[in-house]
């Protein structure tokens, strides 16, 4: 079997556990919603928010619901024992990486496409005239974040306090993605500077390769130590 | 502990060191504009480059153990990581007290600054890691240390897209001569006092693993159940 079709099969395995039980997709948005509700009462009284904070809470609520979604999709892996199963099968180790990967972006899209219309909701920024661009930036950040939370989520193990560590480890590490997608949404935004949002995305693109390249290479003696 | 005799030189000369450094600060000239507050400088810097050393040779150490299994590299990378941290402190505390005479607040969200911050957070998350990571927390922390070392030329790109207002490295070179022997001599006891303690701790985390070894031995041969050796 080519390596294509294993990681095609991961996720087509990723996704029908999920279409049978929704947990994951509907939660996250949930969460989603609640996190951006949180944001616009903080804000409640005062003036309208400025299309850079409109663009920072976006940001923001991507990294808190994907932290959220990847490490419920880890733990589902445990509770059935199937992530043993998985590291017991003869497929590439770095294919099982990759094959997570994918399905947790197609997940975190989802909820990210979901977030972006609440801002563009409640805070009232013009997200739809600058849709093309704003997907971009998404599907690239999306693509960062997970590289780094789905190999730090599978390598977390037995540990007890996953719960606790994931979020103190991925935080720090993706500090340039939410960097570089607010100011890149800001830039579209304000229009301010037209050559600023072409820089983000370039360097959200550089962001992925080196992580997805890093996370390929470490996942194998990282995820070996799980048990 | 028995001492080996380059740690003992090394020992001895940041004890000399720290006992010069100060005479020499005291006696350099005062800086025109920022007077008193410059001194800080003398510290701050040294402990700057500490922090960042410490952080590479802890990458150093943590691909070593996770590519190798070797368990020295695992040693090096928690013993540099808690440096890091130390050092990481130092630059973060006497930063924010030169920028308060400096620029008049005690924060700027300069790449410098960010950086170092960031730096200092991902090698917290490192010892967390590796304490509360469970049986492959060390494994765990040697990919974050790794993550982390990849993430600083991308964090500095990602922030100095903004003007800084951090003094440039440059300032070093164009000293003025009667500071340079105060900053050498510092940044010199700093660098010895970093490998003085990273011996130390590295040495500590082998007397423990020798005795974990023993204790497991120990076990094995019955010692704590009043089973006969």
């Amino acid at each position: 079997m080519s390596y294509a079709s294993w990681v095609m099969r991961l996720v087509w395995k990723d996704i029908v556990v999920e279409l049978r039980r929704k947990e994951l997709v509907y939660a996250s948005i949930f969460f989603a919603g609640v996190v951006l509700l949180v944001f616009a009462f903080s804000f409640l009284g005062g003036e309208r928010p400025t299309l850079d904070v409109a663009a920072g809470v976006l940001w923001v609520t991507v990294a808190l619901t994907g932290t959220l979604g990847i490490g419920r999709a880890f733990e589902r892996e445990r509770e059935g024992d199937t992530w043993r199963a998985l590291l017991l099968s003869p497929l590439p180790r770095t294919a099982l990486y990759v094959g997570k990967l994918v399905s947790l972006c197609l997940l975190m899209s989802l909820v990210v496409a979901t977030a972006a219309f609440g801002v563009g909701l409640l805070f009232g920024a013009p997200l739809a005239d600058h849709l093309g661009g704003i997907a971009l930036l998404l599907v690239l950040g999306v693509v960062g974040f997970s590289a780094i939370a789905s190999l730090f989520a599978a390598s977390l193990g037995r540990s007890r306090s996953r719960d606790l560590l994931l979020p103190l480890i991925v935080y720090p590490l993706v500090v340039p993605v939410l960097i570089a997608g607010a100011r890149g949404t800001a830039g579209l935004l304000t229009g301010e500077d037209p050559a600023l949002p072409a820089f983000w995305m370039r360097f959200l693109f550089v962001f992925d390769l080196i992580f997805v390249t890093l996370g390929l290479w470490t996942f194998e003696p990282l995820a070996a130590s799980e048990g | 502990m028995k001492l080996k005799p380059l740690s003992l030189v090394l020992a001895t000369l940041a004890v000399l060191g720290l006992l010069w450094a100060p005479f020499l600060i005291v006696g350099a000239p005062r800086e025109p504009t920022m007077g008193f507050v410059q001194k800080i400088f003398y510290f701050h810097v040294p402990c700057a480059w500490v922090c960042f050393l410490s952080a590479f040779v802890c990458a150093f150490g943590a691909i070593a153990y996770l590519f190798r299994d070797a368990e020295w590299g695992e040693r090096l990378a928690a013993s540099s990581a808690e440096l890091t941290v130390v050092f990481g402190l130092c630059t973060l505390v006497t930063g924010p007290l030169w920028a308060r005479k400096a620029w008049g607040h005690w924060w700027e969200w300069d790449v410098r600054l960010t950086l170092t911050l960031l730096l200092w957070m991902i090698f917290i998350a490192y010892l967390f890691a590796r304490r509360y990571g469970g049986p492959g927390g060390k494994k765990l922390a040697a990919g974050l240390a790794i993550f982390g070392a990849a993430n600083v030329p991308l964090i500095y790109l990602s922030v100095s897209i903004w003007r800084s207002i951090h003094p440039k490295t440059s300032v070093v070179p164009t000293l003025d001569p009667g500071m340079r022997p105060a900053f050498w001599v510092s940044f010199l006891t700093f660098t010895i006092l970093y490998f003085v303690l990273l011996e130390a701790r590295v040495a500590l985390e082998r007397a423990r693993a020798s005795l974990d070894a023993l204790y497991l031995e120990a076990e094995d041969r019955g010692l704590f159940d009043g089973d006969p050796v």
